[in-house]
């Protein structure tokens, strides 16, 4: 075997070696990588400024918002073969006065292509009930009721002309947990499998989420702020929960 | 005054603090899982119990509304004195064997013995403050970031520390100790009173379905007809149930006759104004405990013998040991 032939030989166990190495990609069952997700904070389709800018909502009442935060939490991701992983201790929460909550980073998820994600809109009934919690679930943070002990999952407040309420406030805090009024919700979404979701130990994809917090006035029932501008907890939750469900969040894209 | 700041220290427990369940009583419900109790734990709890310094106008400590010769709960205050001479809706309630309830407040709000505090804390007719100014002075001043590194391994205080912490003070009131107790634990030398025995026997027939030993709770809540209509909603404001308007939590009677006064609201200020009403005062309000309305009688009809007797056997669960155990004084 002359030189030209061994060079040929290892040309063609090269390409034959890269080419198969592309289209059947093996993934270390020890990988792990990591996510980043966002949520961009709107009211219907508009960027949410908060305190100077109006907004209508589906009744026609106009209302400006000077509050918006919300709890996410245990977050679960499936992969295209179905196997599920749930992100431990998983609590997020977003505020929009405070733009380094809307990115939220979590490591060490196994590496796979996931095609949906899952998670609670608010915190579940355990750590609701359970002792002084930090991080995230802090109860400085200003999101747990304490005459009624648990967290507050939504929180909007503003004004409105509409309001009859002392100065036209708005104050719309959601939560509790337990039935009739549990206003515990899973949002899930899925992903386009064309682009799912690539965790690798060498990438950081991100999940862009859009927040809508007209959401919680429209929906399976459009709210006049004449007849509910305050609700903390109980049945007007209900109602309010029950229209975020579906629309507070909506998946836009992933950058893998 | 300088040197006295300057040399700001606990003194240092002797005796190891430990939580014991009573021979008589049942299982806990506050496991100090996840709250290792300790010496440092313990004792920066009752530092913090009795630390004014924490509220917004630096003169009201959790100690001021829950003093332990009344049971820790508030002698002679119908409803708590708060900052700013404020006061409060409800009556200051007694403060011991915690680690045996599942719910706490008149209405039952607060579901965790270690999220308790925060109420009061932030209560504007309380303590008219919040957890991050707490959390924010208790990190700048000494030697408050040494002993929670003592307690939890790290300096850097947070509201959870400062919570676990109070909660290992609070858990560990245990009043097991009165005379009830050392009769039912050994009948062979420690025996009651013929009157004693008789308001026993009165007590067990017409007060335990709700007062029902050991805690002398059931942990319930209902409503004893104080009032046809109750200004105060009690459960309902929990629960949001019409038929929870105007149920109160169902109050231990241990320790009772140092913890005047008496009700939610603290209308009665002697044992015999409460049997009174147990007797002559129950009115039919909307949702009455069935107890208080058989055979279309209102009340427990209790003659002024009967009455005597059963506060005579009231007395026997006053606990000495717990009102005058130092490990719970203000140091």
């Amino acid at each position: 075997m002359n030189i030209k032939n061994i060079m040929i030989l290892l040309f063609t166990v090269l390409i034959v070696g890269f080419t198969s190495c592309k289209k059947d990609e093996v993934i270390n069952s020890t990988e792990k990588g990591s996510v980043t997700i966002e949520f961009e904070n709107e009211v219907n389709g508009v960027p949410l400024v908060l305190n100077s800018q109006n907004y209508k909502n589906a009744n026609g009442d106009s209302y400006n918002i000077s509050v918006f935060k919300y709890y996410i939490s245990n977050i679960k991701l499936t992969k295209t073969d179905g196997t599920i992983y749930s992100i431990p201790e998983s609590y997020v929460l977003v505020d929009a006065s405070k733009p380094s909550s809307f990115l939220n980073s979590f490591k060490n998820i196994p590496a796979g292509d996931y095609t949906k994600i899952s998670f609670i809109i608010g915190v579940d009934k355990e750590r609701n009930l359970a002792g002084a919690q930090t991080g995230a679930l802090d109860p400085a943070l200003g999101m747990f009721w304490t005459w009624n002990s648990g967290y507050i999952f939504v929180k909007l407040e503003g004004t409105s002309p509409q309001s009859t309420a002392t100065n036209n406030v708005l104050t719309f805090h959601i939560g509790g947990i337990v039935d009739p009024n549990n206003t515990i919700r899973i949002f899930s979404t899925d992903f386009s499998t064309g682009n799912p979701l690539r965790i690798r130990a060498d990438k950081n994809p991100q999940i862009h989420f859009s927040a809508n917090a007209g959401s919680l006035f429209t929906g399976k029932q459009n709210i006049s702020f004449a007849n509910l501008n305050f609700t903390m907890g109980g049945a007007n939750s209900v109602i309010v929960a029950d229209n975020y469900v579906s629309s507070l969040f909506e998946f836009e894209h992933i950058h893998n | 005054m300088y040197a006295c700041s300057k040399t700001e220290v606990i003194k240092p427990q002797t005796e190891d603090i430990r939580f014991v369940i009573p021979k008589n009583f049942p299982d806990a419900v506050y496991k100090f899982d996840g709250n290792t109790l300790t010496n440092n734990g313990f004792a920066l709890g009752k530092k913090l119990f009795y630390d004014a310094r924490l509220s917004a106008d630096k003169t009201i400590s959790c100690g001021s509304c829950h003093q332990q010769f009344a049971g820790f709960a508030n002698l002679d205050h119908k409803v708590s004195h708060g900052v700013n001479n404020c006061l409060g809706k409800r009556n200051a309630p007694v403060l011991f064997n915690l680690a045996w309830q599942k719910e706490f407040f008149w209405d039952g709000g607060a579901k965790n013995l270690e999220i308790v505090p925060i109420n009061a804390i932030t209560d504007v007719c309380e303590m008219g403050t919040d957890l991050n100014t707490i959390v924010s002075f208790l990190n700048r001043t000494n030697p408050y970031p040494q002993l929670f590194a003592n307690a939890f391994g790290t300096a850097t205080i947070t509201s959870q520390h400062f919570l676990k912490a109070l909660a290992q003070f609070t858990a560990t009131m245990v009043s097991a100790n009165s005379k009830y107790d050392k009769v039912m634990r050994n009948p062979q030398q420690n025996v009651f009173t013929a009157d004693e025995q008789q308001g026993y026997q009165l007590f067990k027939d017409k007060c335990a379905s709700c007062h029902t030993e050991p805690l002398f709770t059931n942990l319930n809540y209902t409503s004893n007809g104080l009032d046809l209509n109750s200004a105060d909603e009690g459960r309902k404001v929990i629960t949001g149930l019409p038929t929870d308007k105007g149920k109160f939590r169902i109050p231990t009677l241990r320790n009772i006759e140092l913890s005047s006064p008496y009700m939610h609201d603290g209308r009665f200020n002697t044992l015999e104004k409460v049997l009174e009403h147990y007797n002559s005062g129950v009115q039919h309000s909307e949702n009455l405990d069935a107890s208080l309305f058989k055979n279309s009688q209102l009340g427990i009809q209790l003659s002024s013998i009967q009455k005597q007797q059963l506060i005579g056997f009231l007395k026997t669960l006053t606990d000495d040991e717990f009102i005058k155990n130092k490990i719970f004084y203000e140091n």
